[in-house]
């Protein structure tokens, strides 16, 4: 198959990234407001103390914030010293990045709504299953 | 005008509401945006440069050739691509829409983006908060889930091989 030549290659990619940058734009602005307006008190004050319907909180908490997962290190840090249990902190911080309720916009627009959807609520399903299972396996050795 | 544009728009509007309703919210928004977009510039000029270089070098019969071996070589792959990735995640969207038009299964698409969440330079300080036995047994099992959510998109997005 023929390559395309250099020029073409350059091209093209900024026209790709071009159609992506009122998204991208977009995402930034929105993920900028989320973290001004959900400040990090918030995540202590919503768990219940009980493992499911932690578990349950801590995914869908960590599938709708944004910022780096420094942040959610940190969060994640003062919720077990409040006691929260570790599947809960655990889902909270692996739904924080596999899961991307702001970003689902942009990912469904660029990558198709029918994926979009698929991963992300796999992600939010799996975040929980990921903590269960490092739980367990913790426990084990 | 496009989605995407109708979607910037939708955002302004929601920033210039709260510049009326919130002043001093609006300008720390404004701020943390001015962050991550200085944080962000470089990462676009570098996937820009990826794409590039894919669009010349990588055809389509090339991203085939590599992701029709059976086996768990392509997974092996995309799962290193994911945990070097660097950035945050949407802007690597145009990239993989790309390699997707040339080949690259959803499913493989799916285990790059959960690869993401392992993320080697902040791996210490991960450690510092939860402890090292905690962070490497988190690790594999994010690896291993990767993979098995990419196996099972696949077979929901109906990916012919």
């Amino acid at each position: 198959m023929k390559r395309n030549n250099i020029r073409e290659s350059i091209v093209k990619a900024g026209k790709g990234l071009w159609g992506a940058f009122p998204l991208i734009l977009g995402t930034i602005l929105l993920v900028s407001l989320i973290i001004t307006l959900i400040p990090k008190s918030f995540y202590v004050s919503i768990f219940r103390g009980n493992f499911i319907t932690d578990s349950l909180i801590g995914s869908l908490v960590g599938s709708i914030s944004a910022g780096s997962p420094i942040t959610s290190y940190i969060i994640g840090g003062e919720l077990l010293e409040q006691g929260i249990g570790l599947i809960a902190v655990t889902a909270f911080l692996v739904a924080w990045v596999t899961v991307g309720i702001i970003q689902f916009p942009a990912e469904s627009f660029i990558l198709g709504k029918k994926f979009a959807v698929l991963r992300n609520l796999s992600s939010f399903v799996f975040a929980i299953i990921v903590a269960i299972l490092t739980f367990l396996v913790l426990s084990l050795i | 005008m496009g989605n995407a544009w109708k979607f910037l728009t939708m955002v302004l509007g929601a920033y210039l509401v709260l510049f009326f309703i919130d002043l001093e919210l609006f300008k720390t928004s404004l701020s943390f945006f001015f962050n991550i977009l200085e944080e962000v510039i470089p990462i676009f000029a570098f996937i820009f440069v990826l794409m590039s270089i894919s669009n010349y070098l990588i055809t389509q019969q090339i991203v085939l050739k590599y992701v029709r071996k059976r086996g768990i070589k392509k997974w092996f792959f995309v799962v290193i691509a994911g945990i070097l990735s660097a950035g945050p995640i949407y802007m690597w969207y145009p990239l993989l829409a790309d390699l997707k038009n040339k080949g690259l299964s959803y499913g493989l698409i799916a285990c790059f983006l959960y690869n993401r969440a392992i993320k080697i330079p902040l791996l210490p300080l991960m450690v510092f908060y939860f402890s090292l036995k905690y962070v490497l047994v988190l690790t594999l099992i994010t690896i291993f889930v990767s993979v098995f959510q990419g196996i099972i998109i696949n077979k929901f997005m109906e990916v012919k091989k």
